[in-house]
């Protein structure tokens, strides 16, 4: 799989990525990087844990993380739930279905990218 | 050749932004990394003057980046580091407030590499445009100071040479003054006096006897005592001073004129008003008067004179305490008394050539400081100098050497320090850590801590004696430090450094054997022995939601390599596997080799373990240089109970063990079946 197509199939944006770290080797070397990187195991025990600020900080850097790669879906999804988070000291309702959709967006982005 | 690569510190909580960075800059920058404000802070305090840039995350557990920049103000380190914030946080209130705080730029999440390299490279250049300037700046002021004290030199040494002393006097009366009015400010703050004060009135104090140009020779040289009429002649050189310097034109409103009049003219009042030529009084008489006169005094009585022999320090102090030599204001015999000691010895050190040169480059520090701009590159260049010559002489002595800054509150230990207690090099908030509760006792560390902050600027030397706990044995130790004082007015205290030395001898020799064993000296990965002992470490103080797994493996043909390739194939095929080990482990993982072909992992997890299994085992087993390589490998996890290294390497091996009998090259998870398996090794 090459990593434009590895892009389309995870909903990330391959031109934008390309305009900025501009090679595909950068690119992919820091794809697999994404596999190490803990913030999402992080972000799920903070979420078990209900430490709403760990959470927050562990979803910022996730989202940071997917933005740097242009993983857009992924990027918008954790977003959404760091916005959530935000200032909060307890997780409340609206957390969850987000906490989910995160879930299944890096879910999809980690078998694609294993697939490189 | 090419210039030297400047130094960029990355500070941000996620290691693939930090990468990212690095990756983007490296070929031009050499990187720190911090992952934190605590550890970024710990870094500028090392490294400060050889950072050029620093790019600066927002969010961040245990500092932020708000935190950061607050610290750096405080420390007055943002003046010279530029700051670029890097974010996903785009918020007007953010970039506001880390703009108000003195970051230089921002950039914005998701890097684009033209943008980072653009910006870095503008900030460093702007940087270093500065220090250059700095640099012009300092050589200038240091030109002018000197020709201003060069200047006010003639002129006081043409009267000392046709008095036929030696030029000493003038630098004498100079250090004297300037001692004294130290110790006055600290006593007391009736006098306003400000640090630019005290350096124009010992400048001025170089023009006290510059009205001796008017006397005749003869009188002035005269061995014996003087007649009424000639000590009348005599004592005109006050007016006479003060006159030559009232009538230079329109600089009657210089302060160095303003006060070079004063000391001229009245540096033989005296404080009972029984002096001359005014017969002021008490505070009537000008305090840059006083002190000169008494400074005068002191040095006329400790210097030989044609018309006397030289006393001693002790010897004029007395007398001059007695009255013997002329009345003055109480405070400034306290003053004298006081500094008495120090100044016998720097009065000692005063050559004609040393004295003025480190005035001169005190007053241009000085200068500079209330400029702003306070580094130039001939300091930092000392400084680098200074620091690379301590911390090699911390490595090479064994001993544990440690240094401790007081705001925010770090230990610094060398690295082989660090290495001998189990600590971490860098320890922040050591109250609270291991280093201030077990190593020490609490209340020892405070004790010590308690003391340190106590000493003053002269005594900054400690010695005391603790029992602490080092490797889970109680040791007598004796502690010896110094409290590290600024040398700015008023002095603040800074923290300290200082050494750790275990009483007993022998133990000393054991440890550096420790060291030694620690590694395995063909992989370079923990040894058996000191695995065991981080794994223990890290599952005692195992949290409820943290998981570890141990991971076991052989290679399943390793004696085949050795038989067909020889033992040189089979030493290589290992140190191949040992760094297979290493890039795929994080940092925080722990690797060893534990003896022959047989390596362990240990790694803490979160949710699904098997396909970061999955992804070790595939990374190991592979091709090298055409040699096929296969394990079995067999996995222990904590699954939520306590556990130590024994027992966990007992269940990985019974794993690895079956996975052998079952056709190997895989692996295998421990389960309850397993149990009673009887692999043949005696744990």
């Amino acid at each position: 799989m090459t990593v434009k197509e590895c892009y389309e199939v995870m909903k990330g944006d391959y031109d934008d990525v390309m305009s900025r770290l501009r090679s595909d080797d950068r690119v992919k070397k820091f794809l697999l990087k994404v596999l190490d990187d803990p913030s999402f195991s992080q972000l799920c025990d903070a979420m078990a844990a209900k430490n709403a600020d760990e959470a927050f900080r562990a979803a910022h850097t996730l989202k940071g993380v997917s933005k740097n790669l242009s993983l857009t879906g992924l990027a918008y999804s954790t977003s959404n739930l760091t916005e959530a988070l935000r200032g909060k000291t307890e997780l409340t309702d609206d957390i969850d279905p987000l906490f989910k959709k995160v879930k299944k967006d890096y879910a999809l982005t980690m078998a694609c990218i294993q697939m490189l | 050749m090419g210039r030297a690569k400047k130094t960029i510190l990355i500070v941000d909580d996620s290691e693939m932004n930090r990468a990212l960075l690095a990756d983007m800059l490296e070929n031009d920058y050499d990187i720190l990394e911090a992952e934190n404000g605590m550890e970024a802070t710990t870094i500028m305090h090392e490294h400060e003057l050889s950072i050029s840039l620093v790019l600066l995350d927002i969010v961040m557990p245990v500092m932020d980046g708000f935190e950061t920049l607050a610290l750096m103000n405080k420390r007055g380190w943002i003046r010279n580091l530029p700051v670029i914030m890097i974010s996903a946080e785009t918020g007007s209130a953010f970039m506001d407030k880390a703009y108000g705080l003195g970051a230089v730029d921002y950039i914005s999440r998701p890097f684009d590499e033209r943008t980072v390299r653009h910006r870095v490279d503008s900030n460093v250049i702007l940087g270093e445009k500065q220090r250059d300037l700095a640099d012009r700046l300092t050589a200038q002021i240091y030109e002018k100071e000197k020709d201003n004290r060069l200047m006010i030199e003639i002129l006081s040494h043409i009267v000392e040479f046709r008095n036929g002393e030696s030029g000493l006097h003038v630098l004498h009366v100079h250090a004297i003054t300037e001692m004294i009015l130290k110790t006055l400010r600290k006593k007391t703050d009736k006098y306003k006096l400000t640090q630019q004060d005290i350096s124009l009135i010992c400048n001025a104090s170089a023009l006290h006897d510059v009205g001796k140009i008017s006397i005749p020779s003869e009188i002035l040289n005269k061995p014996g005592r003087f007649t009424p009429e000639e000590f009348e002649i005599m004592k005109t050189h006050t007016m006479e001073g003060a006159k030559m310097l009232g009538d230079i034109p329109l600089r009657a409103n210089e302060p160095l004129i303003k006060i070079g009049y004063e000391i001229c003219r009245w540096h033989h009042e005296r404080y009972d008003g029984r002096g001359y030529p005014d017969g002021l009084k008490g505070e009537q008489i000008p305090i840059a008067a006083q002190v000169v006169a008494l400074a005068d005094v002191y040095d006329a009585l400790t210097a030989t004179r044609v018309y006397k022999p030289a006393y001693t320090p002790e010897k004029a102090l007395q007398m001059i305490l007695n009255g013997e030599c002329g009345a003055f204001n109480p405070l400034l015999l306290e003053c004298l008394k006081d500094c008495a000691g120090l100044l016998k010895k720097e009065l000692t050190m005063i050559s004609l050539g040393n004295a003025a040169e480190r005035e001169i480059q005190k007053t241009v520090a000085d200068t500079l400081k209330t400029g702003g701009a306070d580094t130039s590159s001939r300091a930092v260049q000392l400084l680098e100098h200074e620091r690379m010559r301590s911390s090699t002489l911390a490595s090479l002595s064994r001993e544990i050497i440690f240094e401790y800054n007081a705001f925010p509150e770090i230990i610094k230990l060398s690295d082989w320090s660090a290495g001998y207690l189990g600590m971490p090099v860098n320890i922040a908030d050591p109250r609270k850590h291991e280093f201030g509760t077990r190593v020490f006792k609490a209340e020892d560390f405070d004790h010590l801590l308690n003391k340190l902050k106590r000493t003053t600027p002269t005594s900054a030397d400690i010695t005391e004696k603790y029992a602490l706990d080092i490797k889970g044995t109680k040791t007598w130790c004796k502690i010896v430090a110094k409290a590290m004082w600024t040398d700015t007015e008023p002095p603040e205290y800074e923290g300290a450094i200082g050494k750790i030395i275990d009483i007993n001898d022998e133990l000393e020799e054991i440890a550096v054997l420790e060291l030694k064993a620690n590694t395995d000296a063909k992989t370079g990965l923990f040894n058996h022995e000191a695995a065991k002992e981080q794994i223990n470490d890290k599952l005692s103080s195992l949290k409820n939601d943290r998981q570890y797994a141990l991971l076991f493996f052989d290679l399943d043909n390793f004696k085949q390599a050795n038989d067909n390739y020889g033992h040189l194939f089979g030493d290589e095929l290992l140190e191949y596997v040992a760094a297979t080990v290493k890039k795929n482990t994080r940092t925080s993982d722990i690797s060893a080799r534990i003896g022959g072909d047989e390596f362990i992992i240990f790694m803490s997890y979160s949710g699904e373990i098997e396909p970061q299994i999955e992804r070790i085992f595939n990374a190991i087993t592979g091709v090298y240089k055409t040699f096929p390589i296969k394990i079995s490998m067999g996995v222990a996890l904590t699954d939520g109970t306590p556990s130590d290294f024994d027992t966990m390497f007992e269940m990985a091996d019974k794993a690895a063990y079956s996975v052998k009998n079952s056709g190997k090259n895989s692996f295998c998870f421990y389960s309850d079946e397993l149990k009673n398996t009887v692999t043949g090794r005696n744990s």
